[in-house]
């Protein structure tokens, strides 16, 4: 049954024989290790293409929209952040290995004649890697997104004669970028560049078949191999291994999710994607009017350079041992490339900027309900009220209390526990808390963090809210303390309490002296709060 | 055929859409709030069209009081390459972190690789009101 199904579909299609072909291919006897790069960037585009259209399921191509669909992605969506982490690595790990893809072919002289053009569509495919990188980079349209992107675009402004177009085409405005630079991005990275990617791996790989593998040397004195098993097996083993890394990475190393594109955030200093930091470095060489040529005229010429260069070494195959030159150009690029990125990132100033995506209800509350929170724990409460489960005393999660506040208020100086510990003032926040309090605060209420509650009840305490402003709630005689972890460190916060003129000159806020565990407290509280 | 539709999908890319923008100006600060001789970073209310959105939204200025009435409204974004930079008091100048593009008070440029001194938003004094505009004039 089987082998007539298989019969009828190789007699109809034809797709056994083709499969036979491809696998049973005869590549040099020399064929090995260095030459499984290629597989792998297939790969890696796959694993791109996929991660992407999940992705794109969960997300609204439009500015705002997109920041919340990617924060909904990150924190909702179910293995979503890992899918983003997947896709975000998957992004880089594609450019390491279509480099070294790169880098092989060339240090091995496999661009020479009859194979010039597979190496300018390899030229052409690291482009347009690069492109899914650039336009992919606004997608979540955060503040590194948009900044990023601005200087992209002014970049782009730059190019002699055809600058301006090229601003316009991008949709850039000269200073700032919007929804018609969003959209030309995000139809760029899901419409224009896969199908051109697909197209252009397809012809590669047919080059590839049409000249075959390059061979070395003296590899026509010995006799081929088949491409299957041996060279399958090691592109197999090559492909796991990449896999593996980038699951670790996907896994281990969070990608963030800033604040949404705010163009008024002066604070924000953009910086590029490592693999763009190099060139980030080298514009910093080009001053005035020779800006064009570090921004645009060197980087063209560099890529004009790379797509000729099997015109330019029309030289014998030799053995890769004795390509000399090769080796020294390549060394030599990666000591400049590696040299400018270093000092790009040793000049790159520690952003305090927090991820959103980790952002939790009850870093959003106001320190009046935090500290509610705070009385209600403080008085047990929960050893009747049981948060999210029916007991002696009803859910108080379910729905907002329809007591009277006289009653409330009753109710819980009735609690012995309660009589203690809590004053007239605070016995009176917790009743209105407990009738009015949002979604929100009932997930902080279940959730927040016992040093959190106990840096708000300090914050209360203190009266901090009669001069601040804190999640909209407070003040507005002394600065909004929103963010305030992202503005200042530890030591300035910390030293500020003691002694506020010393570190805001001018500044008319009393000296407070916390106790160690008091400091450390409020101080974890108010950097826990976002912009 | 190719040129029928090519033309018109040039057109279509590159052209600069017919969008007539109004420049009103907005009050920004009092001049009372404005020391002479030191910048500061003063937020407005601008409408902004973008493509087919059309919204009101803060914008920034870092504005200097050169005298009694007079007063200068830069574009925050360095001329380079559009990063935001700021004021560094010590050294009395402005500072772009992407860079490293300096700019006097004035907004010359004293230290590459920007060309172009700041750009500024038009400005106007009345009853001594600052009142700025959110159409960026290059210098």
């Amino acid at each position: 049954m089987f082998r007539r199904l298989r019969d009828w579909l190789e007699d109809r299609t034809g797709i056994e024989s083709a499969v036979q072909c491809f696998l049973y291919e005869e590549i040099p006897a020399s064929s090995g290790w260095h030459q499984v790069f290629g597989s792998v960037a297939l790969f890696a585009f796959l694993v791109q293409a996929a991660t992407g259209i999940l992705l794109a399921l969960n997300y609204e191509p439009a500015p705002v929209a997109a920041y919340d669909s990617v924060r909904y992605i990150m924190t909702q969506v179910t293995a979503g952040r890992l899918m983003r982490a997947l896709h975000h690595w998957g992004a880089s790990l594609m450019i390491v290995v279509v480099v070294l893809h790169m880098l092989q072919t060339f240090v091995w002289g496999a661009y020479k004649k009859p194979r010039e053009a597979t190496w300018i569509g390899g030229v052409l495919l690291l482009l347009l890697t690069l492109a899914f990188g650039l336009s992919g980079y606004l997608l979540p349209w955060d503040n590194r997104a948009y900044w990023g992107t601005v200087v992209t675009t002014q970049i782009s402004a730059l190019a002699p004669g055809a600058g301006p177009l090229l601003a316009r085409l991008l949709g850039s405005d000269g200073t700032s970028i919007g929804a018609i630079t969003f959209t030309r991005f995000y139809v760029a990275h899901v419409q224009l560049l896969p199908p051109l990617t697909v197209l252009l791996i397809a012809l590669h790989v047919y080059l590839v078949r049409r000249h075959g593998v390059a061979p070395a040397p003296k590899d026509e004195n010995k006799p081929k191999k088949p491409f299957y098993p041996e060279q399958v097996a090691k592109d197999t083993i090559a492909i796991f291994g990449w896999f593996a890394v980038l699951m670790g990475m996907a896994i281990l190393a969070r990608v963030p999710l800033g604040h949404m594109a705010d163009p008024t955030d002066l604070s924000y200093v953009p910086r590029p994607e490592w693999y763009f930091l190099f060139l980030f470095q080298f514009l910093k060489w080009f001053e005035g009017p020779l800006e064009v040529v570090g921004a645009v005229i060197l980087p063209t010429l560099a890529i004009l350079g790379l797509i000729l260069i099997p015109f330019i070494d029309r030289g014998k195959m030799k053995t890769v041992r004795r390509r000399w030159g090769a080796i020294g150009l390549a060394t030599l690029a990666a000591i400049f490339w590696g040299g400018l990125t270093a000092r790009a990132v040793a000049t790159t100033p520690e952003s305090r900027e927090m991820d959103m995506s980790l952002v939790k209800p009850w870093q959003q509350i106001s320190a009046g309900n935090m500290a509610s929170i705070g009385y209600f724990r403080k008085a047990q409460c929960g050893s009747c009220h049981l948060l999210g489960k029916s007991a002696a005393g009803p859910d108080l999660t379910l729905a907002p209390s329809s007591r009277p506040a006289e009653w409330l208020e009753e109710h819980i100086k009735s609690n012995p526990k309660a009589a203690g510990a809590l004053t007239d003032e605070q016995v009176k926040m917790l009743a209105v808390f407990v009738a009015s309090r949002s979604t929100q605060a009932v997930d902080a209420w279940q959730n927040a963090p016992q040093n959190a509650v106990e840096g708000a009840l300090i914050y209360q305490a203190n009266d901090c809210g009669s001069c601040h402003e804190l999640n909209g709630v407070g003040d507005e005689l002394g600065p909004a303390l929103n963010g305030a972890g992202e503005r200042h460190d530890r030591s300035w916060i910390e030293g500020h309490f003691a002694d506020p003129p010393k570190y805001s000159p001018g500044s008319i806020m009393p000296p407070f002296q916390f106790k160690p565990d008091e400091l450390r407290l409020i101080t974890d509280y108010i950097m826990a709060i976002p912009r | 055929m190719s040129m029928a539709l090519a033309a018109p999908a040039a057109a279509y890319l590159l052209v600069a859409n017919d969008s007539k923008r109004r420049d009103n100006l907005v009050e920004a600060a009092k001049l009372t709030q404005l020391k002479i001789g030191k910048p500061q970073e003063v937020s407005f209310e601008r409408t902004r069209v973008d493509g087919w959105r059309k919204f009101q939204e803060k914008a920034i200025a870092w504005v200097v009081r050169t005298g009694e009435n007079d007063v200068v409204a830069y574009s925050p974004q360095c001329t380079h390459l559009g990063c935001a930079y700021h004021w560094e008091e010590s050294g009395n100048q402005f500072v772009c972190p992407c860079h490293g593009s300096r700019f006097s008070i004035d907004g010359t440029v004293l230290e590459g690789p920007a060309s172009r001194p700041l750009d500024r938003y038009p400005v106007h004094v009345e009853n001594s009101k600052l009142l700025i505009g959110s159409e960026i004039q290059k210098a």
